[in-house]
């Protein structure tokens, strides 16, 4: 019971304190429109293309909004000691994570409805497979936030963990699938889109929305979640080993 | 009688290296469950790393630490509950509030709504905050940050207590009413473990202290018993308004006896196991053509332990390294 105040308490102080934070909610906002009416313009087709579109820019709403709290969130705080507080309180470590990153889940699952919202005016999305959709949604969101986790305390500054970031952000734009089937990448570049957690969620996300998913939906799904273990255990054990020296 | 279970804090072997510094090199020592135990030392003696693998936030080299009883050296970070830390900087939220950041580190500790907001308002009153309370932390003074990182160091009552140099930049009211509550908690059963550079400080506040130097523990020993010893010294502090000579040689010649050194330049203090007559040695001085500001009769205080056994060890590790360097 104390445990859970303790980490409802820090979930609700990073709502309040950044979360919910003018330039953050905008931030949500304008990314999904930016990249909706690039490629729009990209393309030169019409209206009849957006769910096409769709999966991708949703899949970068999550991305892009996660990771770049998450860097605010955990390196700020480690910066200014006040992380050091955190670890002083007596929560266990995995939960003390758990608390820190729920928030950006949660944050990540409302910015992949902003863009689904501004295409209900547009198109007919009737035939979306919502039950696939929502796991996807959420899992895409915890898995990028704890690729953002794990980018967040690999490093020491809070620029360090900007450029790292988008060491990795950028490339997954074009390597996952988002905007361009797999099958148009180069040979040699596609075994790097297997290895990034978001291939499987944008694959997902193509299902659910026009049935375009190229690899079985459990499949997809055993993946990502595998990722997400994968990505929170690495974190901890370098929050222990690089964070407690 | 000691038992396991009165003792708070028990440390054997503590070593910790940064690089090429040894900033804690095999520190044994325990407190007793309710004691007031200093720890003392110059600056980089080591006092933070100790406070900070007693707390989980660094992982000793080798050694261990029980605290309460518990092994953290197995279960690190598994005595949080019992413990309560104010750094030596402030880690609290500069974006929240004062009552905020009160309540929000009360809910760390699992208190709940109406007993954090209570414990705040009350320890925002003790430490002359309230009217702060709805400030911004970050805008707050020094001085004013110091104090609500004591009252959230406290906040949940901890049963043993680390103050890292609790009193340093806060004014002297401040102070002294800081102290007074650090008495009180004391009084009232709390362990509590606290490092400074003011030896006055400790000298008033401890049951016992440490001191440490370069990651070393050279003395640990009652307050009473350390300054036992040198209580019956008399000593004469005599201040020169001419800094450039060195007359102590001289004045051991002439004053057989007494024992003088010259801890800075334009002082010369003056010792002796019997008591001191000021008018021959001030004269004698004038001899000599020196101006005689001011001589005061001081009272041996830890101090003056303090430099005494911290200047053998520095002697001896002369000493050791110039051995070492004969043989290399
Ligand atoms: N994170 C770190 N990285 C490298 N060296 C460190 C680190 N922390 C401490 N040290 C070194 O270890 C030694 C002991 O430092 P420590 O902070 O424990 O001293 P201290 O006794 O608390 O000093 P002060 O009175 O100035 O607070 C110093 O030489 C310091 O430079
Ligand atoms: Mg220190």
């Amino acid at each position: 019971m104390k445990r859970w105040i303790a980490f409802w308490n820090i979930l609700v102080k990073d709502f309040r304190t950044y979360y919910l934070k003018p330039p953050n909610i905008s931030w949500g906002l304008i990314f999904p429109l930016a990249w909706t009416g690039m490629f729009f313009i990209r393309s030169g087709r019409g209206l009849e293309s957006l769910s096409s579109i769709l999966p991708g820019v949703i899949a970068l709403s999550i991305l892009f909004g996660t990771t770049s709290l998450l860097a605010v969130t955990v390196t700020f705080e480690k910066k200014n000691r006040s992380f050091e507080r955190l670890l002083l309180a007596p929560i266990p470590l995995e939960l003390l994570m758990l608390a820190k990153t729920s928030g950006a889940i949660l944050f990540g699952v409302v910015n992949a409805f902003v863009p689904i919202i501004m295409a209900a005016f547009l198109v007919d999305l009737s035939q979306v497979n919502w039950l696939l959709f929502i796991p996807a949604v959420v899992l895409i969101s915890i898995a990028s936030t704890f690729l953002g986790l794990f980018i967040a305390v690999a490093v020491s500054e809070v620029f360090e963990a900007q450029t790292f970031s988008n060491f990795f952000r950028f490339p997954m734009i074009f390597l996952c699938g988002l905007f361009f089937p797999l099958s148009a990448l180069p040979f040699f570049l596609k075994p790097l889109a297997y290895v990034l957690p978001l291939t499987y969620g944008a694959d997902l996300l193509h299902g659910a929305i026009h049935g375009g998913n190229i690899m079985a939906f459990p499949l997809d799904l055993i993946i990502l979640a595998l990722f997400c273990i994968g990505l929170f255990m690495a974190s901890l054990r370098n929050i222990k080993r690089r964070w407690i020296v | 009688m000691k038992t396991e279970n009165n003792i708070a804090i028990k440390v054997q072997g503590l070593a910790k290296r940064f690089g090429d510094v040894q900033a804690v090199a095999a520190v044994d020592f325990e407190v007793s469950s309710g004691e007031l135990f200093g720890f003392l030392g110059p600056n980089g003696a080591g006092k933070t790393t100790t406070i900070n693998m007693l707390t989980g936030l660094a992982r000793p080299d080798a050694g261990t630490i029980h605290l309460g009883g518990i092994d953290c050296t197995r279960k690190p970070r598994g005595a949080q509950h019992l413990i309560g830390v104010v750094p030596d900087e402030s880690n609290l939220y500069p974006e929240l509030s004062g009552y905020d950041n009160l309540c929000f580190c009360a809910a760390l500790y699992g208190l709940s709504k109406a007993e954090r907001q209570a414990r705040a308002k009350e320890l925002l009153e003790v430490f002359d905050l309230t009217k702060a309370a709805k400030r911004k932390f970050g805008g707050y003074s020094k001085g004013m940050k110091r104090r609500l990182t004591i009252a959230a160091g406290i906040i949940h009552r901890p049963k043993i207590l680390f103050l890292d140099e609790p009193t340093t930049g806060i004014d002297v009211a401040s102070a002294r009413q800081l102290r007074q509550l650090i008495k009180e908690l004391h009084k009232n059963g709390t362990t509590i473990f606290l490092t400074t550079h003011y030896i006055d400080e400790a000298e008033r506040l401890c049951d016992r202290v440490a001191f440490i130097m370069d990651g070393r523990i050279v003395k640990v020993d009652n307050v009473t018993n350390l300054v036992e010893p040198i209580r019956a010294q008399h000593v004469l502090q005599i201040s020169c308004a001419d800094t450039a000579k060195n007359l102590t040689e001289e004045l051991a010649k002439e004053f057989p006896g007494l024992t003088f050194t010259s801890p800075q330049p334009g002082l010369i203090r003056v010792e002796s196991d019997a008591a001191i007559y000021i008018g021959a040695l001030i004269r004698s001085l004038e001899n000599h053509r020196i101006d005689v500001t001011e001589a005061r009769k001081v009272k041996p205080s830890l101090e003056d332990v303090f430099v005494q056994i911290t200047g053998i060890n520095a002697d001896i590790m002369r000493k050791e390294r110039e051995k070492s360097g004969v043989k290399a």
